[in-house]
């Protein structure tokens, strides 16, 4: 028993608690609130050593041996994961102590967090299909409450649209594990990922490429691909600052690691058509990329931004090679820590600037130049430009789609980059360089640095993994190589017995 | 008894999905909701229908009786409808919310987030 791997989930839910007991003592939750996502950040520490001694960490719940009691599996990819989700969710929580002092702000909002991190956590550290949902139902039922928290008329109409289509995806979800469970009688994913390599072996996969199917669509859903996006850049800047940030870096994130989970421990092999993940992840990227491009407003722009960064994950898992999973998972930390820092920046600026409509938006570099920089170094690395850490995780999943050939991917992938500069140094001339279109303007923000805390760490994070790099990216190709080769795995959750 | 369970959740899912096209948010939400339930009778059916007895082991025996019935997926429907509820809750709420905020609970009139210049003229006219 390793009872270390219960402790991401066991944390924010026991801060979740506190926090709605001092409920009435804002200052006081705020605090716990601050120190339980810092318990969570440094448990994750202790995750990822021991994972990296062990390779694989599992956990049987009550003790039931899997296939038939749910499993806790911690790998390299789940540990990695958990590890920037810590990072994210602490430097949110700190942005929203020092950023957010006002009224309007809820008693509900670090409970709901904490609960977030909660279904996070667990839906990356579960080795059981049905426990995926119902982590993804804790994730969605959080997000619900925090998307509509202060009840405004756009966060309405942006959370029907949220709401509506993601539970639509959950009930597809849900039909998609009934039909896996009638075919293999299990809901073990390592159980699930042997029977189904029997199948194409004897050449009947049919129906567990059917279930398959239905999985790769509702994930599809959460994680915002070409053509299930729309709920994405219609919600995301609709609630408070720090929520859109927790949202940019963890959602759409734990629908990325399901479909890598997917396509290579579950339906491992070309059970489900790789070409079709690879063309949906061009058109993602394109499509993310164009719409950024046409809008005028900070949060929307990043949005969309979010669409196109989730087209270089899937092609990177589509490649389904141990460089191609590895820069996929460098990728998914890079765009954690730079589009959540640019959410931050943005609300930072527009907060002090008094809009986020870029036409009514300017001066930011002269008014406060710290900030403009923190903007620059985190906007840079989300176009990629060296050193920072976007060029690593760009540069590999080109690489890796070099190693396989696909040029018309390559040439897709690249255009990309070219205008995600072009909707970042958008933003830059806007918001900082311009002079501010009202010339009786004047800036009344305090210009208090001390919020400039979280943005600065985040953006140290992206100077470090572009700087240094290579230990974290050696890290990612191991785990890619673990993904590679379900069979540890299996044999790690099932025991030698099968 | 398979094969009449599969037509009721055809029908049931054919008519949640009906009421998903349609254009008032209330519909949706119980569009919404049959799906939840269709698929939940999917997984209960998912075991067969044949079992009769319960899943216990009699005293004395070794194995479970051939006729037990498979707990888990009505282990698995039992969450799913826990699960659902709450989330039904949440919508109706939402539906609620809409109605008093916006005035109505038209899909084709909740267009505002998605055009810039929408999202303003709602803001400044906000009712909170």
């Amino acid at each position: 028993m390793n009872n270390i791997l219960i402790l991401p989930i066991l944390v924010p839910l026991l801060s979740a608690a506190l926090t709605i007991l001092v409920r009435d003592n804002l200052p006081l939750q705020r605090r716990i609130s601050l120190i339980g996502m810092l318990i969570l950040f440094i448990t994750s520490f202790f995750l990822a050593a021991q994972v990296l001694e062990h390779d694989y960490l599992v956990s049987y719940i009550g003790g039931w041996q899997a296939p038939y009691g749910i499993a806790l599996v911690a790998d390299l990819l789940a540990a990695i994961m958990i590890l920037f989700a810590g990072l994210i969710g602490f430097s949110v929580v700190l942005y929203s102590l020092l950023s957010c002092w006002h009224e309007e702000f809820s008693a509900a909002f670090h409970p709901l967090i904490h609960f977030l991190l909660m279904g996070v956590c667990g839906a990356f550290l579960t080795g059981d299909i049905f426990n995926l949902y119902v982590c993804f139902e804790i994730i969605l039922m959080a997000s619900f409450a925090l998307l509509t928290l202060e009840g405004r008329a756009e966060q309405t109409e942006g959370a029907v649209k949220y709401v509506v289509l993601n539970l639509l995806s959950s009930a597809i979800f849900l039909a998609g594990l009934g039909l896996l469970y009638a075919k293999t009688g299990t809901l073990n994913m390592a159980d699930i990922s042997l029977i189904a390599q029997q199948a194409t072996v004897n050449d009947n996969a049919g129906p567990i490429r059917l279930a398959g199917l239905l999985f790769f669509i509702s994930f599809s859903v959460k994680s915002a691909m070409f053509p299930f996006f729309f709920w994405l850049p219609a919600s995301y800047h609709t609630p408070s600052v720090p929520v859109s940030a927790l949202f940019a870096g963890l959602l759409t994130k734990v629908g990325v690691y399901a479909l890598i989970r997917l396509y290579t421990l579950m339906m491992p092999g070309d059970i489900l058509n790789n070409d079709l993940l690879l063309t949906m992840g061009v058109a993602t990227m394109l499509i993310g990329v164009f719409g950024a491009a046409s809008q005028m407003h900070i949060r929307r722009i990043l949005s969309f931004h979010i669409i196109s960064q989730i087209g270089y994950i899937a092609v990177g898992i589509a490649i389904n090679t141990a460089l191609s999973l590895a820069a996929a998972i460098f990728f998914i930390i890079h765009n954690m820590i730079a589009k959540s820092n640019l959410f931050l920046v943005g609300g930072i600026a527009s907060q002090a600037v008094g809009s986020e409509n870029l036409y009514k938006t300017g001066g930011m570099w002269k008014a406060w130049p710290q900030l403009g920089l923190i903007y620059l170094i985190s906007a840079f690395a989300l176009a990629g430009f060296p050193p920072l850490s976007g060029f690593i995780a760009k540069f590999s999943i080109v690489w890796a789609i070099a190693e396989a050939q696909l040029w018309w991917v390559m040439a897709a992938a690249i255009f990309t980059g070219l205008l995600t500069l072009y909707s970042m140094v958008k933003i830059w001339a806007e918001l900082f360089w311009k002079d501010h279109p009202n010339p009786e303007w004047t800036f009344t923000d305090s210009r208090d640095n001390r919020r400039l805390i979280p943005v600065s760490f985040l953006a140290l994070f992206a100077i470090l993994l572009g700087v240094g790099g290579g230990p974290l990216f050696e890290l990612c190709l191991r785990a890619g190589e673990q993904l590679t080769d379900p069979t540890h795995y299996i044999q790690a959750v099932l025991g030698e017995a099968r | 008894m398979e094969i009449v369970m599969s037509f009721v959740i055809g029908v049931c899912y054919a008519s949640a999905i009906f009421l998903l096209l349609q254009k008032r948010l209330l519909q949706i939400i119980i569009g919404i909701s049959l799906l939840g339930h269709a698929t939940n009778l999917l997984i209960f059916v998912t075991s067969g229908l044949h079992g009769t007895t319960l899943p216990i082991i009699a005293k004395g025996a070794e194995i479970l009786p051939a006729t037990a019935v498979d707990p888990l997926p009505q282990a698995l429907v039992l969450t799913a409808i826990v699960i659902g509820l709450a989330l039904f809750g949440f919508s109706l709420a939402l539906a609620y919310r809409c109605v008093a905020v916006l005035g109505h609970d038209d899909i084709d009139r909740i267009t505002h987030t998605d055009s810039l210049d929408d999202t303003i003229a709602l803001s400044k006219n906000n009712i909170s």
